[in-house]
Parts: structure tokens; sequence; C-alpha cells
């Protein structure tokens, strides 16, 4: 949280504040247009500012790219391609959500292997250990005395 | 002069450590008493020495003492007193010091509280406790000296950065560094059992109370610190997987996981192996945490200083502590005694799930949180790991927790029956299908995963309840004789379920939230409006004024429901002059269950104003629940039983206490 708080601080700092998250001015009139940029933001990292999408930045750069996905959206080009774009030219450090190839096998399948591996070896190591005898149950005389004990009617 | 003490106090601390390190293991591996007895007092004295030292450095701060380098670079002199004082952890060094200040004042609890430990274990959790001072102590006196001077003094200081300026320092922090570094205190309790070779049930109960006063710690920590994320930052987002939150996220999964492993070790001595791992691992990771935020070795901007001899020594004091740990856990683990057998579905068998999905956890974070590092070590790519991982990953490997920590308090210890318990949760069952539908027919459409959410948490709170009408034996008793057995639950019965109710709240919060915010962007001139969720803003105008150290724009906007006004906002923005920087200051109207959050933005120069309004449901509750699950900590801490006196055993170390009967339900 300090992080983000600083980093706002130095682009505080930095910019003066002369831009903002998302403008009124750089909406697109069409809202399907506008929804398809902004869930296109959300996925793209500010590279200036390190932590923070496109979309929340306020960052000069965050508001170029904002602006360059509208153009892009406006003249035709599906979110693919937009996303395609702005990869060939930042890189794959540009993508919040890393894609799924060869070098991000292991972050993408890591949680879900851990999972089953883990609980996959416990519940073969519960099965191998001796079952765990239920206690014997009680006799109607028993139950009447632990009632009498407790005493009330269950 | 004052200043030196205080340099001097933190050496002379530094040299206790060392003493309070080594002399009662000794003391412990001769039988020595005498050399054993003097953990006490020199943790007493370690505490006491660096209370001072960080007296005198609050002291600086207070006087605004500029020949001081950390008061000149983080204070000013028409800086407000409380952020003269909570400007002293807002740097590096300050932090620091607050850090091996808690590291003492758990060890010093233990040595004031701590009656009930054998001696000897006293001795050896108080002499590791020790070394880790003495190891973050030379850290902090060899590269990150608070005292460090500045000749010849300034007139004035830097101040402290505007964002900071903010009552959110004065608490997230302290709570924040009471919680992780007080894992500290149960890895030192997990060491000292290694070490004696002894993990009973009396040393889950002696741990108990520690572990949970450093969770509650923590888990209000992290919450207040989302808190002040929402309100400052002028978008309304409340948690963004930064790695220097997954810092305080890591250990926080971990402590949770170690929190019921230690209830199995207390009730039915078993899966004590795993817990000492856990407790070994859960202060590893906020010493990772701590080495995160330190070194500069991430991509994420921060406060503290990117020097790398810092992050160095951390590395090295991370290797020490978790790796020393865990050759001693190589070798004195397989000597322990072996855990009490436990049937698959059980009490036992729920809550070995519950750590397992906690670590998986906490190790997808991890992975989410180092990749990139790894990635562009072996590789050159630079990767960048965002929310929708964490949101694709994480999220669906907590929901098996989530669904099972309703039912494992009604599982019975050793061998519990899944149908029956089932059958007691099965007017929960019903609501939680039912809930998402409800919310559906009124709420209008939203993604499955919200509907999921609402479910998971309609069951986690309904679950909460329907264990306690069971418990009290209701419907079937008559409601007297139902408030009597309530009355009579112990504690930790209901600890256990206002922490399980608190996640269900938090999980509501963050289903609704995230499926129905809506947001509103507009410029406005005085006396135009704008309509968001059913209400109408009116946007009166902005103020300009000197306050204190900054200057300020204050706007005022009147909200109108149904024609009549119910309300007047003041969002703001502040400049700083000292500093050269300006803040966002919101404008929250909330009434439990929504809020309604204005930030103000840029002039366009023609009188207009830009306005950010969003509508937030249901967003409290993310904070309700956080802290309703503390005061559930907390509630449990009270526990009589954890205050019960063990029988003085004759010698040291010997303290051997039957494991508690299982208890019914």
């Amino acid at each position: 949280m300090i992080a983000r708080l600083l980093l706002a601080v130095l682009l505080a700092a930095g910019l003066a504040s002369r831009a903002q998250a998302l403008e009124p001015s750089e909406r697109l009139a069409d809202p399907a247009l506008e929804a398809r940029a902004e869930a296109i933001g959300r996925e793209l990292r500010c590279l200036v500012c390190q932590n923070e999408s496109i979309e929340d930045s306020n960052a000069a750069l965050a508001h170029d790219l904002r602006l360059l996905i509208r153009r892009h959206l406006a003249a035709g080009d599906s979110d693919r391609q937009v996303i395609d774009f702005l990869v060939r030219r930042y890189g794959v450090f540009i993508l919040l959500d890393p894609p799924f190839e060869p070098l991000t096998y292991p972050l993408w399948l890591g949680p879900p292997l851990l999972l089953l591996g883990a609980g996959g070896a416990l519940l073969w190591r519960a099965r191998r250990r001796a079952v765990v005898p239920a206690p014997p149950a009680l006799s109607a005389e028993e139950s009447a005395r632990a009632a009498g004990l407790f005493g009330e009617p269950r | 002069m004052l200043v030196e003490i205080g340099h001097f106090a933190l050496v002379l601390a530094f040299l206790v450590a060392a003493v309070q390190g080594v002399v009662p293991l000794v003391g412990a591996a001769a039988q020595r008493r005498a050399l054993m007895a003097m953990a006490r007092p020199a943790a007493l004295l370690q505490l006491v020495l660096l209370a001072l030292s960080f007296a005198v450095f609050v002291h600086a701060f207070v006087v605004s003492d500029f020949s001081v380098l950390n008061v000149y670079e983080n204070s000013s002199l028409e800086q407000p007193l409380l952020y003269k004082l909570t400007a002293v952890w807002g740097s590096h060094e300050g932090s620091m010091l607050l850090w091996v200040l808690m590291l003492a004042v758990y060890g010093g609890g233990v040595a004031l509280w701590g009656g009930a430990l054998p001696l000897s274990l006293r001795a050896r959790t108080l002499a590791v406790q020790g070394l880790l001072c003495c190891g973050t102590l030379a850290y902090v006196l060899f590269t990150s000296n608070p005292f460090a001077r500045l000749l010849p003094a300034p007139l004035e200081g830097r101040a402290l950065n505007p964002l900071l300026q903010d009552p959110g320092l004065a608490l997230h922090p302290p709570l924040l560094y009471f919680g992780y570094v007080g894992f500290s205190i149960t890895y030192s309790f997990a060491i000292a059992g290694l070490i004696e070779g002894r993990i009973t049930a009396a040393w889950a109960r002696l741990m108990r109370p520690w572990l949970l006063l450093a969770w509650c710690s923590l888990t209000a920590g992290i919450a207040a610190g989302s808190h002040w994320a929402y309100y400052v930052l002028g978008w309304g987002g409340w948690w963004y997987w930064d790695p220097v939150e997954n810092a305080s996220f890591m250990p926080w999964l971990l402590g949770t996981a170690l929190l019921h492993s230690a209830l199995v070790v207390e009730k039915r001595e078993a899966l004590q192996r795993w817990t000492v791992l856990l407790a070994i691992l859960t202060f590893g990771m906020s010493l990772v945490g701590t080495f995160l935020v330190r070194s500069g070795i991430i991509t994420s901007v921060h406060a503290f200083a990117l020097d790398p001899s810092r992050g160095i020594f951390i590395l090295a004091l991370v290797a020490l502590v978790v790796g020393g740990a865990l050759l001693l856990y190589a070798w004195r683990a397989p000597a322990l005694a072996p855990g009490n057998p436990f049937a698959p579905i059980s009490r036992e068998g729920a809550l070995v799930l519950n750590n397992l999905v906690l670590s998986a956890g906490m190790a997808t974070v991890f992975l989410g949180t180092f990749y990139p590092l790894f990635a562009q070590v072996w590789s050159g790519v630079k990767l960048s790991v965002g929310p929708p991982y964490f949101n694709a990953t994480f999220l669906p490997i907590m929901v098996p927790a989530i669904a099972a920590m309703v039912v494992a308090p009604m599982l019975a210890w050793r061998r519990g029956d899944l149908g029956g318990a089932l059958r007691r949760l099965l007017p929960a069952l019903v609501g939680a299908l039912l809930a998402p539908l409800a919310v559906r027919v009124v709420a209008g459409p939203a993604p499955l995963p919200a509907l999921g959410g609402i479910a998971l948490a309609s069951w986690a709170m309904l679950g909460v309840v329907a264990d306690l009408a069971d418990r009290a034996g209701f419907p079937k008793l008559s409601p007297a004789a139902a408030w009597r057995r309530l009355r009579h639950l112990p504690r930790s019965s209901y600890g256990c379920a206002l922490g399980h109710f608190g996640v269900g709240m938090l999980i509501a919060g963050i289903a609704v939230t995230t499926a129905w915010r809506s947001e509103r962007i507009a410029t406005l001139n005085p006396g135009e409006s704008l309509t968001i969720a059913g209400r109408t803003l009116r946007f009166a105008g902005v103020s300009d004024k000197s306050v204190a150290n900054y200057r300020e724009q204050r706007a005022t906007v009147v909200v109108e429901q149904d024609g009549a006004p119910v309300a007047t906002l003041h969002p703001e923005r502040r400049y700083y002059p000292v500093a050269g920087s300006a803040t966002t200051h919101t404008a929250i109207l909330t009434n439990g269950l929504a809020d309604l959050y204005l930030a103000l933005g840029d002039p366009d120069g023609h009188g207009g104003w830009v306005l950010r309004a969003y509508f937030n449901p249901l967003v409290p509750w993310i904070w309700f629940g956080a802290a309703i699950a503390a005061l559930g900590g907390l509630v449990s801490l009270s526990d009589r039983r954890l205050r019960l006196k063990l029988p003085a055993g004759k010698e040291a170390g010997a303290v051997a206490i039957a494991p508690r009967p299982a208890e019914p339900g």
C-alpha cells in the first residue's frame, strides 16, 4: 500500500498532476467501444509506474496509451490486434496478465499442480495409514445415563 | 547528547542481545539453572534499552532536531505534531527501529508473562528471540543507523511525503509490524521446541496467545492499509496485488494456517512436525517480505532506499534464519513423537485441508511475486504478473478452504460424521443456494464468479449461525436452556465463529463491489450535477485556502436523493509547498452497506472541474469483515483456558500434560 502511495507521490511530483486517470475528454462516445477500451486498459501495465494498469494510472504515458487504444478501436481494430500492436511495441512486459507460453508454464501450472500434488500425497498417506476405529456406539442404557449426566434432554 | 544516548542504547541492546542469544542456550544444554535464568533479565533489559533508544528517536522528531539526518529528511517545522510522530516510522531507518522494538516487545512479553513456561523452554525461546534481535540490530547499526548526524544542522527539514501525512500512517505500520514481527516469537518457540525435542500440547498452548496476538494485529494492519489505499488513491480500489502488499499477505496466509495447525497440536497432539515447519516458514515469509520491501529487487516503487548492500544483508539474514532453522528441523524433527492418528473425515482432517489450501495459496502469491525476477534471470525477458494472474489462480484455490471452513467446527476430533454435519448445516446450504438467486433477481444480471462469491459468503455466514444454533441445542431446547448453553460456550468457540463470520463478510464485500460498482466521471461547472446510483450530485464550486502546512482546494457537492438533499461532501486537493507536491483527499459517504465515493480532479480552465464519483456497494464489509475476524482472534485470546497455569515440573523441561479429551461437536 505504501508502495502505491509513494508511487502516486512520485507521479504527482514528477508530472505535477497535470493528468488524472481516465479523463472525461478521453472517453469514446460509443459505450460498447469505451467498455472494450477500458477492459483492455485494465490488462496493460503502465510502463513508467511499474505496477498500475494504464486505466488506473495518471501518468502521461498511460494517458497517451489510453488515447492510442481508443484510436485503434475506433478505426475498427479487434481487441487482439490492439494488444498485439502494443506487445510488439513494448514487449510482454506490458501485459499484466502474462501469456501462457513455455516461459510462463511454471507460473501458470505451478499453483494447480502444487495443490493437486500435495493433496494427492496427503490422501495417499491417509489411506495407507491404519484406519481409525469408530468408537463403539452407546447402548440405550448408556445413552440414558449420559443424558442424565448432562442434565438436559437430548 | 540525547541522540548519542539513543545510539549508545542501541549498541548496548545489540550486546545484550548477543548475551541473551548465547548464555541461556548454553545453560539449557548444560542444565545450569543460573545460566538459563539469565534469559529473563536479558530480555527485559533488551526491551528497556530499545524502548529508550526509540523514545530518544521520537524525541528528536518532536523537537525537530535537524542535526539528525533522518529527522531532516522526514520532518519539517510546520508539520502537525501527529505527523512529526508518525514520521518516526515513515522512513527505512525509523521503520527498522520499530521492527527491532517489536522483536524486543515480544521477547519482553514472554519474559514477563511466560511464567507458565518450563524454565528450559523459556530460556531457549528467549535465547532464539535474542539471536533474532542480534541479527536485526546488526543490520540497523551497520547499514541503517537512524541516529546518523548531519552537521551543520539545517534550519528546516525536507518534510514527510505528503501522501504519508495521513492518520493511516499512525495506525497501519505499527499494527502491521506488531503482527508480522510477532511471528518471530512463534519461530522462537518452534526452534526451542526442536532443540528440546518435545512438541507437546502444552507447548502449543503456551505459544498460542502470542500467535493469536500477532495474527490479530497483522489482520488489522493489512485491513487498515487496504482502507488507507482505498480512500487516498482516488479511484476506489482496495487491493492491488502489489509486491509490497503481497509481502504482508504471505505471512498472513501462513500465519492463518499456523493458527489452525497449532490448534491440532494443542487438542490432539498431532501435526507437530508440520506445525513446527509452518512456524519457521511463517517468520521466514515475514523476513522475505522485509527483504522485498527494502532491497528494491522487485519492480515496485516505494519509500525505502534501493541500496543493494542493505538487500544483501537482509538476504543473508533470511538465509541464516530460515536455512539454519530448516537444517535444525531436518536433524531434529524425525526424533519428535509421532502424532496421534485421525481419520481423513475429522476435525483434524478438515484443518489439514485448511493448511493445504492456505499454503498452496501462499505459494501462488509467492510464485506470482517472484516469477518476473526468476524469468528475467534465466531468459532475460521482462514479464509482468498483475492482478489478472492472481485473480485467476489464487481465488479458485481458496474456494475449497472457505467451503470446508463451515463444516470443520462441526466435525468431531479424530473421526467425524460428515453426513451428520451436513444435515445440521442443511438450512445454511439452502440459504447459500438461494442468496445468489435473490441477489440476481433484485440487482440484475451479474457475472458467474460474483454469484458464486455470494453463495460462498452466505454459506460461511449462515454456517456460523447454524453451528452456534446447533451448539445451543436450538430448536430442541427451550430458548432459556439454549441461551444458558450459549453463555457457557468457551470463548474460543466464539472466537472461531467471529473469525469465520468475518471471512464471510469479506467475501460478500469483494463479490458485490466487484460486480456492481458504478462510476461516473464528468466535468462540472458550479450549479451542474451528475447522477449515480439514483443519487444526484450537485456541484456547488471549489474554495481555495491555506491550512496548516498545505493549501487546499475544497469542493462542495450536495448529494440529493428523491429531490431532497441528504448530505454535503467535500472532496479536496492539497498542495504541500515544502515538499512541492499535491495529494487528493476523497470524500466518502457511507451507510455501512455502500459507499458513495467522490474525488476531485483537475480544473478545465474555464471554471469547470473534473469530478469522479463511484458507488461501491457492500465495500465497507471488506473492512468490517477483517475487523470482526481480528476481534474473533482477541476473543479467543481472552479464553480462560489459555491462561491456565501448568503444574510446575520438578526439574526444568519436565512438563507433560495429557492432551485434552476430545470435545463433542
